[in-house]
């Protein structure tokens, strides 16, 4: 059963891809020096660490030099907010982020509220989408940081976080994006953004996990919250994950190759999809601005119909899929993104999300398509 | 029997907590051929679960998705803590409030497992709903309908909190351990390399943190009905105050706070007038009882005298009684014996021998 077992949960984690593994996998075996060491052993760390660091600017469109490696997007996104906050403090206390921002964000915000600091929540609307004139409008003389995603992990709405940038950028405010969701599906290109900082993490772009990293821009200071033995410029201590480093390069180096074509490929996909459901359940709502959406994400309600039963349903019928986030417990726990967007309980409550990727094909998607009836009888 | 027929293409949802009963039941159920999936429920907030004992502990829940990898069956935690805040915990404290002493457990079975977690089963494909209860359910041809038994192990039976499952349910249910001893089924999960034999059985109530309902009470009540009162003496004279009906149950000796030459008990909680009323031992007894919602199992329905085993509390052994049908379907105990404690809000549930013939919930006392 598992092996002909269909995977639509892109957003929760990527599958590695098999030339990514290869490199991690003699990593692991050859390069096992520390980088940091004067020997030969060290030395051959050194400089595939560097290669992998240019090669993640290049993805990037930025510096060497701008790239810090971390352990996951996490923490990319609690040093980026947390290094920037304190490095910023005597300039002010105010930071401004939205309400639909991934848990290692809001988190990350609500513990600084409780150090000091104040936080505007910039809204969304029903589509998930931001108005720009209301970060405009919340900058205030002492705000030093805005951080806003990219693209949103539950409804794959994307944030115009370049004009964005350009708003923080003319009032002299620090810019971060949390752009985990949306490397490796969108172009990302940091020069053409105009960003400060831009969190990314390896196993969304079919790296392993435990690997992320954050670009900040030459020039600018921020605290580190990991102190120790000075790796990343000093900005993040501990030895460097060599393996997953070279891993990560190597998916951002892949995924750029295919990108044009691959994401073209995902709409197809997703609109033969969307177009399937919407003929067996013509009642389904679905979320999001799909103008302005990842060409993988899909997030779909059955008003009425518990997305919990659904997905377990699915799964045992060998389909892998995913409702808002999860709690430790494994049980699923309301979205945050979806109460934002205005929506009604009972809508959250029947919200699957649907997140494609490399290895679906059109096979896949009518295989679905010919379960789901099956399915929400027995559910209705 | 529904046990006939190939066991291979039924599917079973298994309740696992993580403890030693509901792991055998899945384990068993495995062993026999069936299509099993392990279910948990989330029943309460990641707050109220973290304290000791409970039933829905982190722990817990990674104990049963353990077994249930052991077991290599599919294994889910279903959220279903605002149903459990509406169904169970709500009428747990309108009860207590209302000088009850209520069954939460008995009303989880009937709301949560039997009903909810059942109907959930079902939508997932699932021809039964097991659990891990000492109890068991047979067919009668004769009588054409599903029997509830006592479990096979006497000093484990649990068939006190089952009486109110319906015919329905009861035909939709396996109680794999209930034929076993709880020895056996240690061992069987020690065989299996199931290493939570040795855990500790949950006894308290899930909800509670160490046995303080008086808290929660005390938080989801009207905060404007006068909470202390008098303590009375059953001739009504005043004997001390008490701080909420709530914080007493009926064959209360101890925190009264009164003085007097006889040892001195709750025999009653006066509502209407926010007292508790005490008096000895002998105040205690009662000739029989009220019920009020019967369920009935191996009978379609109370048409005359009956004479039964009744047990008026999971912990106490039966008393022989008679039941009488009364209008508006409630049922009068008249026990040949006198009981002591009587304790309105308590399931009282009548047995023939190792069947469960039906059962209610104690309205009051009668002397």
């Amino acid at each position: 059963m598992y092996d002909s077992r269909v995977y639509f949960d892109h957003n929760a984690t990527t599958p590695v891809d098999p030339e990514v593994a290869d490199v991690v996998d003699k990593a692991t075996r050859e390069l096992f020096g520390n980088p940091s060491s004067i020997h030969k052993d060290g030395r051959r760390a050194r400089r595939s660490l560097d290669e992998a660091r240019r090669d993640l600017s290049l993805f990037l469109n930025c510096n060497a030099s701008e790239v810090f490696f971390t352990a996951s997007g996490s923490e990319s996104n609690n040093l980026a907010i947390i290094g920037a906050a304190y490095a910023l403090k005597s300039r002010g206390s105010h930071l401004i982020t939205s309400t639909v921002e991934h848990p290692s964000i809001l988190k990350t915000f609500q513990y600084l509220e409780k150090q000091g600091w104040r936080v505007s929540y910039l809204k969304v609307d029903s589509k998930g989408r931001l108005d720009l004139e209301d970060l405009e409008s919340s900058i205030r003389a002492d705000t030093t940081l805005v951080s806003l995603m990219m693209a949103n992990n539950e409804t794959g709405v994307i944030f115009p976080v370049k004009e964005a940038a350009a708003i923080a950028r003319k009032r002299g405010v620090m810019f971060h994006s949390d752009a985990v969701q949306a490397v490796g599906k969108i172009d990302v290109d940091i020069l053409s953004l105009g960003l400060d900082m831009l969190s990314i993490a390896g196993h969304k772009l079919y790296a392993p996990k435990g690997i992320g990293a954050l670009y900040v821009k030459e020039g600018l200071n921020i605290s580190p919250i990991i102190h120790g033995g000075g790796q990343e410029f000093g900005l993040r201590a501990g030895t460097e994950n060599l393996p997953g480093i070279l891993g990560l390069a190597r998916a951002a180096a892949i995924s750029k190759s295919i990108l044009a074509d691959e994401s073209a490929r995902l709409k197809e996909l997703k609109s033969y999809l969307k177009n399937g459901i919407e003929r067996i359940f013509p009642e389904i709502v679905f979320n999001g601005s799909f103008e302005d959406s990842l060409p993988n994400t899909l997030s779909l309600s059955f008003k009425g119909i518990s997305a919990e039963s659904v997905i377990i349903a699915f799964d045992l019928e060998g389909f892998s899929l995913s409702a808002g986030s999860a709690c430790a417990s494994g049980a699923i726990s309301r979205s945050h993104v979806l109460g934002a967007m205005g929506l009604d309980e009972e809508t959250i409550d029947g919200t699957l999300r649907i997140s494609l990727g490399r290895g679906n094909t059109i096979d896949e998607v009518e295989r679905f398509l010919e379960v789901l009836p099956t399915i929400l009888n027995r559910l209705n | 029997m529904k046990d006939s027929g190939d066991k291979t293409k039924k599917r079973v949802a298994v309740a696992m907590s993580g403890g030693v009963d509901s792991s055998a039941a899945a384990l068993i159920l495995k062993r026999e051929g069936y299509d099993v999936i392990g279910i948990s429920m989330k029943l309460l907030s990641d707050e109220l679960s973290g304290k000791k004992g409970g039933c829905c502990s982190l722990e817990d829940f990674n104990d049963a998705r353990r077994v249930a990898d052991i077991l290599d069956v599919p294994y889910y935690v279903l959220n279903m803590q605002k149903e459990f805040s509406d169904r169970v915990i709500a009428s747990f404290v309108t009860d207590y409030s209302s000088g009850k002493t209520p069954n939460p457990c008995i009303l989880c079975n009937q709301e949560m497992k039997f009903d909810l977690l059942m109907k959930k089963a079902a939508q997932l494909g699932a021809d039964y709903l097991a659990t891990g209860h000492y109890a068991r359910v047979d067919y009668d041809d004769k009588r054409g309908r599903y029997i509830l038994k006592k479990g096979l192990d006497a000093t484990k039976d649990q068939s006190y909190f089952l009486f109110s499952m319906t015919q329905d349910q009861l035909s939709k249910t396996l109680f794999p351990v209930g034929s076993f001893c709880k020895d056996e089924i240690r061992d069987m999960l020690r065989d299996a390399g199931i290493s939570i034999a040795d855990k500790d059985e949950s006894q308290d109530i899930c909800f509670v943190d160490d046995g303080d309902y008086s808290t929660l009470i005390e938080k989801s009540v009207d905060k404007t009905k006068p909470g202390h009162g008098d303590i009375v003496s059953e001739d009504g004279r005043i004997l001390g105050t008490h701080d909420g009906i709530h914080n007493y149950t009926i064959g209360q000796r101890r925190g009264l706070g009164i003085s007097s030459l006889k040892r001195q008990y709750v025999l009653g909680l006066d509502l209407a007038g926010n007292r508790v009323i005490v008096g000895d031992e002998e105040g205690l007894l009662s000739g029989g009882l009220m019920a009020t919602s019967p369920n009935w199992i191996s009978i379609e329905g109370l048409k005359g005298e009956l004479e039964a085993s009744v047990k008026i509390r999971y912990s106490l052994n039966d008393h022989k009684a008679i039941l009488s049908p009364q209008d508006e379907g409630s049922v009068k105990i008249r026990f040949l014996e006198k009981v002591r404690a009587v304790t309105p809000g308590q399931a009282v549930v009548f047995y023939d021998g190792e069947e469960v013939i039906g059962g209610g919930w104690i309205e009051r006392a009668i002397k």
